[in-house]
């Protein structure tokens, strides 16, 4: 798209004095007005803010980028993490006009970073969904090709830097919902470890898996988001008091004794063969830069979508008992009894994938099927986790497909949930282990829509496993 | 296993969902067609596995902890009720509960 600028490059332009964060905001304001309105990518756009925002940095904008690392970029933040005062949906009519009284973390060390917030994006409601078709307020369109969906749950994230608004953006991944949009959209996206970001002031959707993470154009700009944004929370008590590295001075491009696994099991069967041929021309990119590749199995991924269902959706069903309209969001107003405004405030508020996911959860924890389910569930969950440690004993990264076929036409997929379910496979595996993972592009379909690979690190290994996709991505 | 539409009421209930009856009746398909799928987990023999949890991460050494118990302000009642759809004299109203 027009004028997609990295972040070294608007901060060149900053120390140059050819351009200030006030014109760079106002001409994103200014693409954001010519194609918003067909991309539907920001549910909310903060233009007073951030231009008093941007001319307040004008002045000393120079040495800013001197001390902060995202000084006067634009930004968007997916439209599930709280903004103090800027509505935040969800993507649901529940939370239509919900104004929170706090901000996340992570958008709060955007901010004290530079960044400058220019817009909520669009999403599947509560981040329910592959493609942002679950999306009360529309779907957002790939602008690559706008007959195609952006992938989802972060849908309008991915837009919004695909569309060249802003040159990062934050998103949320509970099963792959940074990583798919990354793959549909052509950018790099990173889920990282389980901790290793905040979780304070994101909208729970299932709190075992969630996990916050940036989207770029490039790694070197996703991996200066990470930088800012990682790091202990007292707010957060499941946040890890683990050192954040300097992500962005690990980039070498060196790959000397850096060893690749690639599973079997992950170019089986369902995979389509163009998204098989650029992922194995990315392994053999990487291959030719100086890794070594290995076989590595990971026996239980054809466990691993039903897994992810039973978790996700019991943690789901839990987390969404909150909205019943006493404290915040839409109330139904007709009630006779509390029972009866509960049950019609979330019949009116909830979409039909939202209360599928309520149903299936509150099904697998119910009385009898708990053992069955849940527990079941989580018993396989830790043979993942035991396959990926021995796994990671024979290498250092393991490739994958991120999604098992290119970007699907907007309505496509609409039929039945269990296929758009099955889309999720190399992505949930992830979210379930708690591992960090990057989505990083790795060819074109036929039909010239992009294909990613999903490069996956060890427990907060994120500074090789930048460097390894910053390899990967290099032309 | 079908999934009855009784069942798919009582779910509804104690997930205080109110369903029509068109969902009632695509959900107790759906949702059937779910289970089905994930039923293949009895394949796996995990009786001598401990389940997962959130805890277990403190196997790798990064478990979270608990923090020292400093008092620090909070919201507030004033912000805290903002966002509330009805409020009277500092506290948050609902329909009644008591006949």
């Amino acid at each position: 798209m027009n004028n997609r600028l990295t972040i070294e490059e608007i901060h060149r332009l900053y120390a140059t004095g050819e351009t200030t964060p006030s014109e760079i905001c106002r001409q994103a304001l200014d693409r954001i007005d010519q194609t918003n309105g067909r991309l539907n990518a920001l549910l909310t756009v903060t233009r007073e803010d951030a231009l008093a925002r941007a001319a307040e940095m004008d002045g000393a904008i120079k040495t800013s980028i001197l001390e902060k690392p995202l000084a006067g970029i634009p930004v968007v933040v997916k439209d599930n993490q709280c903004t103090e005062g800027i509505r935040t949906t969800c993507g649901s009519r529940i939370l239509e006009n919900y104004h929170p009284p706090y901000t996340a973390t992570a958008v709060r060390k955007l901010l004290d970073a530079g960044a400058i917030l220019l817009g909520k994006a669009n999403l599947d409601e509560f981040a329910m969904g592959g493609s942002t078709e679950n999306s009360a307020f529309g779907p957002s369109r790939n602008p690559i090709n706008e007959e195609y969906v952006p992938g989802g749950s972060s849908g309008g994230s991915a837009v919004a830097v695909a569309a060249g608004y802003v040159p990062v953006a934050l998103g949320s991944d509970t099963g792959g919902s940074i990583r798919q949009p990354a793959s549909f959209c052509g950018l790099v996206g990173l889920k990282p470890t389980y901790g290793r970001v905040s979780r304070y002031g994101l909208v729970a959707f299932a709190s075992s898996l969630d996990q916050i993470g940036p989207f770029g154009n490039n790694v070197r700009d996703t991996a200066r988001v990470l930088g800012a944004i990682s790091g202990h929370d007292r707010h957060d008590s499941t946040s890890a008091d683990v050192p954040v590295d300097d992500y962005l001075g690990g980039l070498t491009g060196d790959l000397t004794g850096v060893r690749v696994g690639v599973p079997p099991e992950c170019f089986a069967d369902g995979l389509d063969p163009e998204v098989r041929a650029a992922v194995e021309s990315g392994i053999a990119r990487l291959e030719s830069r100086g890794a070594r590749i290995v076989e590595i199995n990971l026996p239980h991924m054809k466990h691993v979508v039903a897994v992810y269902y039973i978790i996700a959706t019991a943690e789901a069903s839990s987390n969404l008992a909150r909205f019943d309209g006493v404290r915040y969001g839409l109330r139904a107003d007709d009630a006779r009894s509390l029972s009866e405004m509960y049950r019609r405030t979330r019949d009116l508020g909830f979409g039909p994938e939202v209360k599928r996911r309520i149903m299936l959860g509150t099904y697998v924890l119910s009385s009898g099927y708990y053992d069955a389910y849940y527990e079941k569930a989580q018993r396989v969950r830790a043979m993942l986790v035991r396959d990926f440690a021995e796994a990671f004993t024979k290498c250092d990264v393991i490739a994958t497909p991120t999604a098992p076929t290119p970007p699907f036409r907007i309505g496509e997929k609409t039929g039945g949930p269990l296929a758009m379910y099955l889309g999720d496979i190399y992505t949930v595996t992830i979210n379930l282990t708690g591992l960090p993972a990057i989505s990083v592009p790795c060819g074109m379909s036929s039909g010239s829509l992009p294909i990613g690979m999903q490069l996956i690190g060890n427990r907060f290994d994120e500074a090789r496993l930048l460097n390894i996709a910053h390899a990967a991505e290099q032309q | 296993m079908p999934i009855t539409k009784a069942e798919v009421e009582k779910i509804a209930l104690l997930a205080n969902l109110e369903l029509t009856e068109d969902e009632k009746l695509s959900l107790s398909s759906q949702l059937a067609e779910i289970v089905e799928y994930i039923d293949q987990l009895n394949e796996l023999d995990t009786s001598a596995v401990t389940p997962w949890s959130q805890a277990s991460a403190g196997d790798f050494g990064h478990s979270s902890s608990t923090r020292a118990d400093i008092v620090v302000p909070g919201l507030g009642q004033e912000r805290a009720l903002d966002a509330a759809p009805d409020q009277e004299e500092g506290h948050f109203t609902v329909p009644r509960v008591i006949g």
